[in-house]
C-alpha cells in the first residue's frame, strides 16, 4: 500500500499542518511516512503546499510529481497542479473558494465547502479540518481517531479545549463527501 | 532507542548532536538549512553549558567552531553549499591543526548562487577536502532523517578519535522532510582525552604548553605533519568504510546513488525487478573513504553499471576508479536542484537492458 | 647579587625573528609583563594573527592559538565561550585586523566579546615585504602604492580604534604608542588594565598600539620612531577612546 499526496493553497489555511497530522497519524498506525514541504521564495509570495507519501514499504521519493491524490485549498493551486494529476487520479478541492473545476476528465474531482461548513459548525479557521476529513473519508489512509490523536499531540495541553471543536469539523468533512 | 516523532531532517540533526554533547554551535543563516541554528539557538541555552552563537559570516563560524574545537569543546557549524564555500578556508585550518568538529552541509544546486532545491553538486569539494593543501574528511551521506541522526552522533565521535572534522553531506530534501525518528540513547565510546587542548598552561602543570597550530614553516617539518596526517587517512580507509548493497548478489545492472538519489534509485530497483530486470543498488554512506570495494566486486557479474547523482556527474569518477575499466559504467543525473523521478530512473535501465551493455 | 632585572617569565626563551628596531619586541614585552603582574599565565590564551606576529605562538609562554587571516578575534570568540573563565587575547597586525579581519573584529566588539584584542598599527604589511596597509598614510609609499597612497584612487586610512568606540559593545578602547620610554610607561599600564577590565567581566577591551616598521619604511630604527611620532601620531591621535564605567 502507498497512498502520495499533495496538499497545497495559501499559506495560513493550514495545508502544512493537514499534511502533518496525515503523517503523523499513519506513523503511529504503523506506517512509513514522509511529508515534505515546499520551501522557498513562493512560500513567501503566500503559496505553501506540501507532499505527504504513506507506505507500507520504505519511501523512495518523498516528492509527488505524478500527483494521485491532490489535496487543494485555493484556485492558484489548482491551475498550477490540475497538469501535474496522474489519470485517474483524485481531486479534493474546496469550492469555497474555488469557482472551477479541474480542467481535466481522466481524474475523480470532488468538491469540498469547506469554509462553508466549518462556518455552519461556528468556526471559521477550522476549514482544513473539514478537508482533512473528506480526505479520511474518500481515501480511507488513516481514521479520524488517529487524525485526533496527532492533533493532541500537535496542539500540546494547552490547546486541548480545542480539539472537540476540530473534530466535529472533520466528521462533517467527512460526512459532506460520504458516498451514499 | 525513545519514542518515535515526526521530524525535520534539519532539527532531528540538532537534536543529535545536543544528545552526542555537542554544547557549542556557530552558524549564519543559509537556505535549506535554517532550521539547524534555529533549533540550535532555541535549545544549546537550556542545556548545561551550551552556547549558540550566531555569527558575522560563515568564514567567522567556522574560526569560531577553530576557537572552540582548540579550546577541547564538541562543536558543530552548519551551512549550506555557498556556505560551505566561505567556510572552506576554516576547514582546512582545523584540519592542519587537528581539531576535532563536524559540518553539515545541506547541499542546494549551484555554481554561484545557484538555487536553493536539493542537489549533490558539491560531491568534489566535499570528498577531495574542500580547501587548500594535502587533506581529505570523513564525509557522511545520510538517505532518511533517521539515519541523519544516527551520522550525526557517529561524526562527533569520528572527529574525536581521529582529530579531524567530518562532514555530514545532505541536501535540501533531507534537510526539509520530516520523517519518523527514534532518537537513539547516544553511548560516548572510549576516546582518547583531549591533552591537547588550550585551556590555560602554566609551567609544571603536567602537560606541554598547548599550541593549536598549523603553520610548519620549515618545508620537511611540514611534509612530516603532512605524511602523518596521511597515516590518520589511511587507518580512516581502513577501519571506516560504509555502505549498503541491495540485490547486488546477482543484479546484472548495479545502480551506485547515495543519499536522496539511493532512496529513489531503491523504488526504481524493486520496480525493475517486478518486470524481471535484475537491477540492484550500492549505496556509499561514507563517500569519504569511498566504498571501492563492493562495487569492484559487483564489476566481477554485473553486466553494467549506472551512477545515480543529482548533479551533473562527480562521483561517477570514483566508481569508475572502483570498477578499474571491467564494465561500462553509465550515468544518469539531474541538476540544479531538480531531483530524480523513480520513472527516470527506471527508464534509464530499460535502456541498458534494452542495448544489453 | 640582587637581581634588579629580567626577563618576564611570559616570554620563552625563543628569540624574537623580529628585524633590527622592529617595536613588536617592546609590545610582546609590555603584553607579557602584564599578564605576568596580573598572575593569569595559567588561564591565560594567546590567539596569534597572520602576519609578522605569526610566530607569536613561540613567543607567549602561555597556550596559544594561530589563527587564519584575520580571524583572531572568531577563533578568541570560540576559544572564550567554551572557557569563559580563560582569559583570551589576540595579538593582530594592521592588514589583518582593519583589511581582512574587518568584519571579525567589527563584530567581535559589538557583541562586547569579554576578549582583550592588541591592535599593533605599523601603517604597512611588513611580513610580505611592504605593500600598501589599510592604515597606510596618505601620500605614504609602499610597494604596492608606490607613488604614494593616492586617496582618490585607494581611499582613506582607517581610524580602527575610533570606529569601534562608537559602538555599544566594548568596554575599553585606547590608542598608545612606543616610541619613547614615556610612550612604553603609558602603553603598559593601557595593557594591563586592558586585561583587568577582562578579568572584571567588562566586555571587549582592545589597545591599538602604533609601531614602526624600519623595514619596509626604509629608515633607521631611530629615525623611524621619530617618524612614528611625526607623521602617525597626528593621523591617529593618541588616548583612550572609551570607557565603561
Amino acid at each position: 500500500m502507498e497512498a502520495q499526496f499533495l496538499i497545497a493553497g495559501f499559506g495560513g489555511q493550514g495545508v502544512l499542518l493537514i499534511g502533518q497530522l496525515l503523517a503523523k497519524a499513519a506513523m503511529h498506525d504503523g506506517m512509513n511516512v514522509s511529508w515534505m514541504p515546499s520551501y522557498g521564495p513562493e512560500m513567501r509570495g503566500g503559496e505553501a503546499n506540501c507532499a505527504v507519501v504513506i507506505s507500507d514499504e520504505p519511501i523512495g521519493s518523498p516528492l509527488v510529481t505524478e500527483i494521485p491524490i491532490a489535496v487543494i485549498m485555493n484556485k492558484p493551486s489548482m491551475l498550477k497542479f490540475t497538469p501535474a494529476m496522474e489519470p485517474g487520479g483524485l481531486m479534493l478541492y474546496n469550492s469555497s473558494l474555488i469557482d472551477i473545476t479541474p480542467d481535466r476528465d481522466d481524474i475523480t474531482a470532488v468538491p469540498v465547502d469547506c469554509n462553508g461548513i466549518a462556518e455552519e459548525l461556528g468556526n471559521s479557521r477550522t476549514a482544513n479540518m473539514v478537508m482533512l476529513g473528506a480526505i479520511i473519508e474518500r481515501t480511507g489512509v488513516i481514521s479520524i481517531d488517529s487524525a485526533m490523536e496527532a492533533l493532541k499531540a500537535t496542539f500540546g495541553p494547552k490547546k486541548e479545549h480545542l480539539l472537540p471543536v476540530n473534530r466535529k469539523a472533520m466528521e462533517a468533512g467527512a460526512a459532506a463527501v460520504r458516498k451514499a | 532507542m525513545g519514542q518515535k516523532m515526526l521530524m525535520k531532517g534539519n532539527e532531528a540533526i540538532a537534536e543529535a548532536a545536543i544528545q552526542a554533547g555537542c554544547r557549542f554551535f556557530f552558524g549564519y543563516p543559509i537556505t535549506p538549512q535554517n532550521q539547524i541554528p534555529e533549533y540550535m539557538s532555541k535549545r544549546l541555552p537550556k542545556v548545561e553549558g551550551g552556547c549558540f552563537l550566531q555569527a558575522e559570516s560563515e568564514v567567522s563560524a567556522i574560526n569560531m567552531v577553530y576557537g572552540a574545537a582548540g579550546a577541547g569543546a564538541r562543536v558543530m557549524t552548519s551551512s549550506s553549499s555557498p556556505g560551505i564555500s566561505l567556510k572552506q578556508e576554516g576547514i582546512s585550518y582545523i584540519v592542519g591543526a587537528e581539531l576535532p568538529c563536524v559540518i553539515v552541509n545541506m547541499v542546494r544546486g549551484g555554481p554561484g548562487l545557484g538555487s536553493i532545491q536539493p542537489a549533490q553538486s558539491d560531491y568534489y569539494q566535499a570528498t577531495r577536502g574542500g580547501g587548500h593543501g594535502d587533506y581529505r574528511m570523513i564525509v557522511l551521506a545520510p538517505s532518511s532523517v533517521q539515519e541523519a541522526v544516527e551520522l550525526t552522533q557517529n561524526a562527533f565521535d569520528l572527529a574525536d578519535k581521529y582529530r579531524n572534522p567530518v562532514l555530514v553531506l545532505g541536501d535540501g530534501l533531507i534537510g526539509q522532510m520530516m520523517e519518523p525518528v527514534e532518537m537513539p540513547e547516544y553511548k560516548k565510546p572510549e576516546l582518547p582525552e583531549k591533552t591537547w587542548a588550550a585551556t590555560g598552561w602554566k609551567p609544571g602543570c603536567g602537560r606541554d604548553r598547548a599550541i593549536i597550530n598549523s603553520l610548519y614553516i620549515d618545508p620537511s617539518v611540514l611534509e612530516k605533519h603532512v605524511n602523518h596526517l596521511y597515516e590518520k587517512y589511511a587507518a580512516m580507509e581502513q577501519a571506516e568504510c560504509r555502505w549498503q548493497e541491495e540485490m547486488t548478489e546477482d543484479a546484472e545492472y548495479v545502480m551506485v546513488a547515495y543519499g536522496t538519489t539511493a532512496r529513489i534509485a531503491r523504488s526504481a530497483m524493486r520496480k525493475l525487478r517486478e518486470q524481471g530486470i535484475k537491477a540492484g543498488l550500492i549505496r556509499p554512506i561514507t563517500l569519504w573513504p569511498f566504498p571501492a570495494e563492493p562495487i569492484a566486486k559487483a564489476a566481477k557479474h554485473a553486466k553494467a553499471f549506472l551512477t545515480v547523482e543529482m548533479s551533473m556527474g562527480q562521483m561517477i569518477d570514483d566508481v569508475k576508479l572502483a570498477v578499474n575499466g571491467e564494465k561500462p559504467v553509465h550515468f544518469f543525473g539531474r541538476t540544479g536542484g531538480i531531483v530524480p523521478t523513480v520513472r527516470e530512473i527506471i527508464t534509464e535501465v530499460e535502456k541498458l537492458a534494452k542495448e544489453g551493455c | 647579587m640582587a637581581i634588579v632585572y629580567e626577563k618576564t617569565k611570559l616570554l620563552t626563551d625563543k628569540p624574537l625573528h623580529y628585524c633590527p628596531g622592529c617595536t613588536h619586541g617592546i609590545i610582546h614585552r609590555l603584553v607579557a609583563e602584564a599578564l605576568d603582574e596580573l598572575g593569569i599565565q595559567d588561564k591565560t590564551i594567546g590567539v596569534a594573527p597572520v602576519g609578522c606576529a605569526v610566530f607569536a605562538y613561540d613567543y607567549f609562554n602561555c597556550d596559544m592559538m594561530e589563527a587564519a587571516h584575520g580571524r583572531a578575534p572568531a577563533v578568541a570568540t570560540g576559544c572564550k565561550r567554551v572557557n569563559p573563565n580563560n582569559i583570551v587575547f589576540t595579538y593582530q597586525g594592521d592588514g589583518d585586523l582593519a583589511s581582512i579581519g574587518a568584519a571579525e573584529i567589527t563584530h567581535a566588539a559589538a557583541r562586547g566579546e569579554n576578549i582583550t584584542v592588541i591592535f599593533v598599527n605599523n601603517a604597512i604589511y611588513g611580513m610580505t615585504g611592504g605593500q600598501m596597509a589599510p592604515t597606510t598614510l596618505p601620500g605614504q609609499v609602499t610597494t604596492t602604492s608606490p607613488y604614494g597612497r593616492d586617496v582618490n584612487h585607494c581611499g582613506y586610512p582607517i581610524r580602527m580604534s575610533e570606529m569601534l568606540a562608537t559602538l555599544d559593545g566594548p568596554a575599553y578602547i585606547a590608542r598608545v604608542s612606543v616610541h619613547d620610554v614615556k610612550a612604553i610607561m603609558d602603553a603598559k599600564k593601557k595593557i594591563r588594565k586592558a586585561f583587568e577590565m577582562q578579568i572584571a567581566g567588562k566586555g571587549f577591551s582592545m589597545i591599538e598600539v602604533l609601531s614602526t616598521c624600519p623595514t619596509n619604511w626604509g629608515l633607521t630604527p631611530q629615525e623611524a620612531l621619530k617618524w612614528l611620532q611625526e607623521n602617525m601620531i597626528p593621523q591617529y591621535p593618541l588616548g583612550v577612546k572609551k570607557e565603561v564605567e
